[in-house]
């Protein structure tokens, strides 16, 4: 009897529970509240199906409880019956089938209007690639990927010198635009969702997926990463701003293409060993050592940002227009002891900015410690290890504790001490990540090893740029 | 598949037993292995319940254990997974009620090669300690999560990558070898040892369903095979099976041109079969259940047993319903979320034959009924979950949220093991002489099914919100996360650490009554199949006295209209 009365409670609650209930879809905001409709459908469905077993079975345990003497009825089958029930479920199955394919067939079909947006993933941040002005995103390659390139775009096409890099997880669009986006893994599957926009997709290393929406309400949404992608999976998310067009436009010129990027780029490891190379099927190392030593022209040990007194008395700081002139009209302005023998070389634009990504790493590092170069190495080498991945620059926590006014900071750690952000911390913290784990932050980073040139360099480089204020 | 003159085990020596060693443990009797499969899943399901306790201690009341770091909740996600998807379910459901059910059933004396079943446990049994090595190593065990998909199970970041994934990855290896050898004893078994008379259209659901399972494994096991040796080249020798060219934390790898859908594939070429072959025993046995303590022939047989042949056909053509988003070419949506709902009409057909059953039974509602009719009703909620999931439009919003977590859960997690507690209860007095102790079987009962109901029936509208399952925390100031929803986690973690806590009474219960529990007889709830018809109680190695049974009649002749009983055993001549 109470048996009965149990299962009844559970089966009445269930259908009470879900009209009641406080959790439900947010409010659809954007194109496919289709797919709501869809799902609405599939309740009714399953509901009346459930509704109908749950009582039939809550109705025989009463109704037909053992009693001393009686008899069960013996029938072991019934073909009209289960034939019925057959045909009957068929046609709920095509029921919640049919709507639901014909949605699936609207949602891979992108309209051709839809403008295209990169979206690029690796362990833990999201970032983005807009097509620039030509309306098309250039092709990439991951073996491309370096400092310079971050997205590891193909310089020989020349789709992708304008396209639009957006370093940062906050990506805006225009409002009522239909957008294909482009999703690209750097590492492992990441899977870019946002609950509002009722989609998904997995990003998967070595191939390009896509989905298409139309963003049909103004206002913030977050992105979550929906596949498992490691450790830090929980805290890789974003936001999409909705905009209004002008808006928009205000947010998109002030972002930069990869042709700007590339102008300010400094140097990446590779870059610096191509340039040398450059440096030497060029034959610049005949004349100018790398050890200090004199010979023809002036020695580059340390060269990059020395001062140098010329032959006309003036003083010249070597910095990039300096080695430009220098290389492609040599005798503008020759160093004082040195006689104007040099040659002009027209060295390729690619050839010239990995020979000036080898010269400024010739900045000495034992001599000038807090020389712009130096930093500049220093600022290279977080971003070419993938540090920014985890902590911001922006102060936004990420990850890891934000770097904005990291140096100095003092820092609450999980055990309960305070620790200030000082050379020793920020090495230990590189080489033995989970030894002093900043409070409300979980023990995730990788331990990574540099040389004591690249601390110093690193150091360098928080000390100029990441003081606290 | 004639039926001999004389049975094929009717003159077989059994291997008898000479020493302890050899009695308890290198025993080739399929009841003692039954007993070894039984415990040593037990044992290793009380790991990962004690695993998902700590899981739901963090996802309830983030923080409240401060040891529980991101690396140990993605271990704890990833073991609990695996442990209850294959050293639990498969080798209790396959292993345990597999060995005891089908010679018994089947009147034969014990497995066609017993010595090859006594090898599989053992093989299973290294296979379980190398996974429970995991904890041991250095870096502990892998948190890949259980599907372990490449590239994250092998590049830094995920934890346990250095020995955990290979520790992980070889413990399956060994699994599938002890699968293979206990598969192909119970096909061989189930063809060729039925004694005279039990033709397969009279052989029991329980044995219908544990075939087909077999089946199944047998054919998907190699998947899973495979695509774990792949991936420990990928990891240890560094081949590129799955393995594309990626940038991993700032360094260009040597890998390049592999698939991770490739892993995917085949991994759900075996995952989804596997869910029917934990399912399809559990349809077997529940059926068994039910019509034994409603005193009522199981409704519409034959079509049940072609249910049962048709779902594991279906099961091999529906694997990409799992990798609806995950960037396989989209026109397999509609061939896949067609084949996926073509399948809830044969398996919609089980339960409405379940409950056409109960329909002017006349119902003993015993322990074991009771978990049977919970079944029914978990099944229902898990399956019809289902149809959501399935339909590939609906999974885009709802793939790889709390709904995915509470659906697979009611219908391949708790479902299940409502049927596997059910048919401990049911043959526990044939293979020990004694009763469960009820009071406590209520007690377990009521919260175990009231528990996870409250557990998992909630859970599917956190996935509506939007809530990623495999958080370890929400994280961050979030604009998608209501405050309730928190509030819901933590009415879900107290109702799962006292479901889970009850499970200690029920290891208590199955541990007392072995001492202390009334005794059974060799009949105790009045079934007709012919493991309660055996000479002795519990039935000695051998099973039968020095002839087989005969089989007069089917597995379900309860409330035959003239007969003095309400049912007649299996072995009962037909009256002329």
């Amino acid at each position: 009897m109470w048996v009965a009365a149990a299962l009844l409670v559970v089966v009445v609650g269930s259908v009470a529970f879900n009209f009641l209930t406080p959790w439900w879809f947010g409010e659809v905001a954007s194109n496919w509240g289709s797919i709501d409709d869809t799902v609405l459908l599939t309740f009714w469905v399953c509901g009346v199906v459930f509704i109908l077993i749950g009582l039939l079975l809550v109705f025989s345990v009463y109704k037909y409880r053992f009693r001393q003497g009686t008899r069960a009825r013996y029938e072991p089958e019934n073909t009209r019956l289960e034939l019925w029930l057959t045909v009957g479920t068929t046609l709920g199955v095509v029921a919640m089938l049919g709507p639901g394919l014909f949605v699936w067939d609207e949602f891979i079909r992108v309209p051709p209007e839809a403008s295209e947006m990169e979206v690029f993933g690796e362990q833990w941040r999201w970032r983005y690639r807009l097509p620039g002005t030509d309306g098309k995103l250039g092709t990439t390659d991951i073996g491309n990927i370096s400092m310079r390139n971050p997205f590891g775009l193909n310089d020989d096409d020349p789709n992708g010198f304008d396209d639009v890099l957006i370093q940062s997880a906050e990506i805006h669009l225009p409002v009522n635009v239909p957008v294909k986006a482009l999703l690209r893994s750097k590492d492992v599957i990441h899977d870019f969702f946002v609950p509002q926009f009722r989609v998904k997709m997995d990003l998967v290393p070595g191939m390009v997926t896509y989905f298409w929406f139309t963003p049909t309400k103004l206002g913030e949404f977050e992105i979550l990463c929906a596949e498992y992608c490691g450790s830090s999976h929980y805290l890789m998310r974003g936001v999409v701003h909705v905009d209004r067009p002008e808006e928009y436009q205000v947010w998109l010129q002030s972002q930069p293409t990869y042709a700007e990027m590339l102008a300010a780029a400094r140097p990446s490891s590779r870059d610096i060993a191509a340039g040398r190379t450059v440096a030497e099927t060029n034959g610049c190392l005949a004349c100018h050592s790398l050890d200090g030593s004199q010979v023809v022209g002036p020695t580059w040990q340390g060269l990059w940002g020395r001062s140098e007194k010329l032959a006309d008395g003036s003083i010249v700081t070597v910095d990039e227009a300096y080695v430009r002139e220098s290389i492609v009209n040599p005798a503008a302005k020759i160093v004082d002891g040195f006689a104007p023998v040099m040659l002009a070389y027209e060295l390729p634009e690619d050839d010239m900015q990995t020979l000036l990504a080898f010269l400024r790493s010739t900045v000495s590092v034992t001599s000038m410690p807090a020389a712009n170069g130096l930093a500049d190495v220093g600022e290279a080498l977080v971003q070419s290890q993938g540090c920014l991945a985890c902590h911001s620059l922006d102060g936004r926590k990420g990850v890891g504790p934000t770097w904005q006014g990291l140096w100095g900071r003092a820092e609450d750690l999980t055990d309960g001490s305070t620790v200030v952000v000082d050379a020793p911390y920020f090495k230990e913290s590189i080489e033995l990540p989970n030894a002093k784990v900043v409070k409300g932050f979980a023990p995730v980073m990788l331990p990574y090893q540099f040389t004591d040139e690249e601390f110093e360099a690193m150091i360098a480089y928080a000390v100029e740029r990441l003081a606290a204020p | 598949m004639t039926q001999a003159e004389v049975p094929y085990q009717e003159t077989m020596v059994v291997h008898h037993p000479r020493s302890w060693i050899t009695r308890y443990w290198f025993s080739q009797d399929h009841k003692v292995i039954s007993v070894q499969y039984g415990v040593t899943a037990i044992a290793i399901g009380l790991v990962a319940l004690v695993l998902s306790g700590l899981m739901r201690i963090q996802i309830g009341f983030p923080g409240l254990l401060p040891f529980i770091t991101p690396d140990i909740y993605y271990q704890a996600v990833t073991m609990h997974g695996m442990i209850m998807v294959i050293f639990l379910l498969t080798a209790f459901l396959l292993g345990a009620f597999g060995n005891f059910c089908i010679p018994l059933m089947l009147g034969a004396r014990d497995m066609v090669f017993p010595f090859v079943n006594m090898l599989s446990y053992h093989i299973y049994l290294l296979s379980v300690l190398v996974l429970m090595a995991s904890y041991f190593v250095p870096g502990g065990p892998t948190g890949a999560g259980w599907t372990l998909y490449p590239p994250q199970a092998i590049l830094p970041g995920t934890p346990g990558v250095d020995w955990g994934i290979v520790t992980m990855l070889l413990s399956l290896i060994i699994f599938v070898v002890a699968f293979t050898m206990g598969g192909l004893n119970y096909i061989t078994t189930i063809l060729q040892a039925r004694t005279r008379g039990m033709t397969l259209m009279r052989m029991p659901l329980t044995v219908w369903g544990l075939m087909m399972a077999t089946v199944l494994g047998l054919l998907a096991f190699p998947a899973l095979f495979v695509s774990a040796v792949m991936l420990l080249l990928d990891k240890l020798v560094g081949t590129s099976f799955f393995m594309p060219a990626v940038v991993s934390f700032g360094q260009p790898l040597e890998h390049s041109g592999g698939s991770p859908l490739l892993f995917q594939h085949l991994f759900w070429f075996f995952g989804h079969p596997e869910v029917y072959i934990v399912a399809l025993p559990a349809f077997g046995v529940v059926s068994e259940l039910i019509s034994v303590h409603s005193r009522k022939n199981i409704f519409g047989y034959r079509m049940m047993v072609w249910a049962l042949v048709a779902i594991g056909v279906l099961s091999f053509v529906v694997w990409a319903h799992h990798m609806y988003v995950a960037g396989m070419h989209p026109y397999f949506g509609f061939f896949f979320a067609t084949t996926t709902l073509v399948i809830a009409v044969p398996t919609a057909i089980k339960v409405y034959n379940w409950v056409l059953t109960l329909w002017k039974a006349n119902i003993r509602l015993t322990v074991p009924m009771l978990f049977a009719l919970a079944f029914i009703l978990t099944f229902v909620v898990g399956g019809l979950s289902g149809l959501f999931l399935g339909n590939v439009i609906i999974d885009v919003p709802l793939s790889d949220t709390y709904f995915v977590v509470a659906h697979f859960h009611m219908v391949m997690g708790v479902a299940p093991i409502l049927v596997i507690f059910g048919g401990i209860y049911h043959w526990y007095p044939k293979l020990t002489g004694r009763l469960l102790n009820n009071t406590l079987g209520h007690v377990h009962f009521w919260v175990t099914f009231l528990g996870t109901y409250a557990i998992y029936y909630p859970m599917h509208y956190l996935g509506f919100i939007g809530v990623p399952r495999r958080y370890y925390a929400n994280g961050m100031e979030s604009v998608f996360y209501p405050e309730s929803a928190a509030t819901l986690n933590e009415f879900i973690t107290i109702a799962a650490l006292v479901v889970g806590l009850m499970q200690f009474v029920f290891v208590y219960n199955l541990i007392a009554s072995y001492f202390r529990g009334k005794a059974a007889g060799s009949n105790p709830w009045d079934a007709t199949t012919l493991e309660w018809q055996t000479l002795k109680t519990p039935p000695s190695h051998g099973n039968w006295g020095d002839t087989l049974p005969t089989v007069h009649r089917w597995a379900y002749d309860y409330s035959v209209p003239g007969e003095e009983q309400d049912f007649v055993p299996q072995n009962v001549e037909r009256k002329p």
